[in-house]
């Protein structure tokens, strides 16, 4: 009765009042007001079909990647604040970050994290084609997912070099030689040997696409900081958008799938 | 048992195994799809599964910690799998009946409050997730190996976990087919799957009698081309990506002998009896005719089938040769794979000279 009692005086406060407008979410005009008036809480529809709620529908694996996503980049940030992206320093920092920092486990979260996120994203994709939710109108934001899966690989692929180990070079070394033999745009792949004018070569291992993703002709230094960037600002960026996009778009699509 | 186990997890043995079982679980979904099947398969594999695990050989490949995300991944994809063939098996026999499915009885189509239903399951899913991160991350510390050392490469040097499918195709497709045009090919693929499915039915709820040929297509990619290969090639891919078995020690001086003939070599050596012929393209004709008439010939004469027919009227020319391509180029792969351990055959075309082999 007494914690009653206190969280109804909570509610009366100035303060309680000045940032939630509105009751507490126990009849339907409050309940509208809870979910329309909070910033993060909009991006759900105010009333929704049962169906589209349950567990079992959704596996709410959405949700989860968004939450992972979300997860990461707090975790990416803090890892930042420890991290330089230099031959010199980086390997050295995540060995710092391992042995001074107390009760660190962010590395731990943000690389499993990782992982999850890869994991929650395919199975996603997996539950939408189970309940067909690709079919109209939701077509635009299936190729939207797909790209969003892209993206989170890539992600996931460039994070991997930065703690700048053995692992971390020849994984991106073994995933960089596959840009080399692009047809015409790699120097190893189909096609490239004819692009050649008279004696000049136009697509060689100092130009082709391997080149622009490494900035150089190996994994080097260069390469570092560009998957740097790449993973700590570019793809984050291009992913939040996208992020966005997706949601507009399942509230514009007439929200969670159900039969027609 | 151990050998009888390395020797049928060999992709040459396993791969049939697996699309046999795969057409067992689609065929008979609804008997995989039920509950008392669940019981029986977990009563099997559990113990099976703590039996692997108590081998010394497959231990040490099964908690580099690298690998728990694979483990957590397969068993998911185990469980969901299961329960989405439930699920359609449900709606399945409800249709069947004229009842509709579970997700479009009128109780499930009532509104019900955002607030709490959704946002509390959210909360309790966000929870979940934490916890079980944190778990995670306590249990397993984030690996870190040597230094980089450009001048040295361990071996295997393995991409990460979800690349090793691609990275498996490498074993049969040249870099630009297996790095570069068929991955390109599955982002593609999947874009257009909307596109080309114009099936009305199974929007928005669960089943597989209302859209066999988009499930079967689709399953077939996900779990046998992509997860299966993935399981190969983190569990039973070692050093110089020979194969070992789950039991198999990775000793780094099992050299397997391993003898691959081009097809144009098969053509003018083996059956016509000559020498190689000069020019290129002569020589390679055979591999050129055939990869052509398989991308090209082929699309017109299914559509010439009963079921070709069938499939245009439905969807149209344009989204059925799509469609056929598109699956031509899917099953280029499970093709190389058996032809190779059928003839141990290297390339179709040949043409190092424009790095351009298929
Ligand atoms: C970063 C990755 C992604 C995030 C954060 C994300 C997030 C979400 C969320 C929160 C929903 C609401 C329903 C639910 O939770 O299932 C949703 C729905 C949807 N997603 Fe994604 N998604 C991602 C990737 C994908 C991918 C890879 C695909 C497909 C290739 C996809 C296609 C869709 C579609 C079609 C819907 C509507 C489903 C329906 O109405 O039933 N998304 N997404």
């Amino acid at each position: 009765m007494a914690a009653k009692g206190l969280a109804d005086k909570v509610r009366e406060t100035q303060v309680w009042k000045s940032i939630f407008r509105h009751g507490p979410p126990d009849n339907a005009r409050n309940r509208a007001a809870v979910v329309a008036g909070n910033v993060f809480l909009h991006l759900h529809p105010i009333k929704l079909k049962k169906s589209g709620v349950q567990l079992g529908y959704t596996w709410c694996m959405g949700g989860l990647t968004f939450f992972i996503f979300l997860a990461l980049t707090v975790s990416g940030v803090l890892l930042m604040f420890y991290y330089r992206p230099t031959a010199e320093y980086a390997f050295n920092d995540i060995i710092a970050l391992r042995e001074h920092v107390p009760l660190g486990i962010m590395r731990e979260i943000h690389r499993w994290g990782a992982h999850a996120m890869v994991i929650t994203t395919w199975l996603h994709m997996f539950r939408v084609f189970m309940t067909g939710s690709y079919k109209p109108p939701r077509e635009f934001n299936w190729g939207v997912g797909v790209i969003l899966l892209v993206l989170t690989l890539l992600l996931s692929f460039t994070g991997y070099l930065l703690p700048w180990d053995q692992l971390a070079i020849w994984a991106i070394t073994v995933g960089a030689n596959m840009a080399k033999a692009t047809p015409f745009l790699g120097h190893g792949g189909p096609g490239a040997s004819l692009a050649q004018i008279g004696d000049f070569v136009l697509v060689s291992d100092k130009n082709d696409v391997r080149f622009q993703l490494l900035a150089g002709r190996f994994v080097g230094e260069p390469a570092l900081l560009r998957f740097y960037i790449l993973h700590c600002v570019f793809i984050p960026l291009v992913v939040g958008t996208l992020i966005a996009v997706h949601f507009w778009r399942v509230r514009k699509d007439g929200g969670i799938s159900a039969p027609l | 048992m151990r050998e009888l186990i390395n020797w049928i997890a060999d992709p040459i043995r396993s791969f049939p195994i697996v699309c046999v079982l795969f057409y067992l679980m689609m065929k008979y979904y609804r008997v995989v799809g039920s509950k008392k099947f669940l019981y029986v398969a977990l009563a099997v594999i559990i113990p099976t599964a703590v039996w692997f695990a108590a081998d010394p050989n497959f231990f040490t490949i099964l908690i580099l910690p690298d690998n728990i995300p694979i483990i957590i991944l397969l068993v998911l994809v185990g469980y969901l799998t299961w329960f989405s063939l439930h699920k359609a098996a449900i709606n399945d026999e409800r249709i069947e009946q004229g009842l509709g499915p579970v997700e479009g009885t009128p109780e499930n189509r009532e509104k019900v409050w955002c607030w709490p239903n959704l946002v509390y399951t959210e909360l309790f899913a966000i929870i979940a997730a934490t916890s079980f991160l944190i778990v995670w991350a306590i249990l397993f510390k984030a690996p870190l190996e040597e230094p980089a050392n450009p001048t040295w490469a361990p071996n295997p040097a393995k991409a990460p976990w979800y690349f090793l499918g691609l990275q498996e195709m490498l074993v049969y497709f040249d870099p630009w087919m297996a790095g570069v045009v068929l991955p390109g090919v599955v982002v593609v693929g999947l874009i257009a799957i909307p596109y080309i499915d114009t099936n009305p039915k199974g929007n928005g709820y669960y089943t597989i009698a209302e859209r066999p040929v988009a499930q079967w297509g689709f399953q077939f990619g996900w779990l046998v081309l992509w997860i299966y290969l993935i399981i190969v090639g983190t569990f039973l891919r070692g050093p110089n990506w020979t194969f070992y078995g789950p039991f198999e020690y990775w000793d780094y001086h099992k050299v397997v002998a391993e003898y691959n003939v081009n097809l144009s070599e098969f053509m003018w050596i083996k059956w016509l009896n000559t020498a190689m012929p000069e020019n290129m393209f002569v020589r390679e004709i055979l591999g050129i005719l055939l990869s052509l008439a398989y991308m090209i010939v082929l699309p017109p004469l299914t559509a010439a089938t009963k079921y070709g027919k069938m499939m245009i009227e439905k969807v149209g020319q344009m989204r059925y040769y799509i469609f056929v391509v598109l699956l031509l180029l899917m099953m280029s792969l499970p093709i190389k794979m058996v032809l190779r351990w059928l003839f141990s055959l290297k390339y179709i075309v040949a043409l190092p000279e424009l790095e351009l082999n298929l």
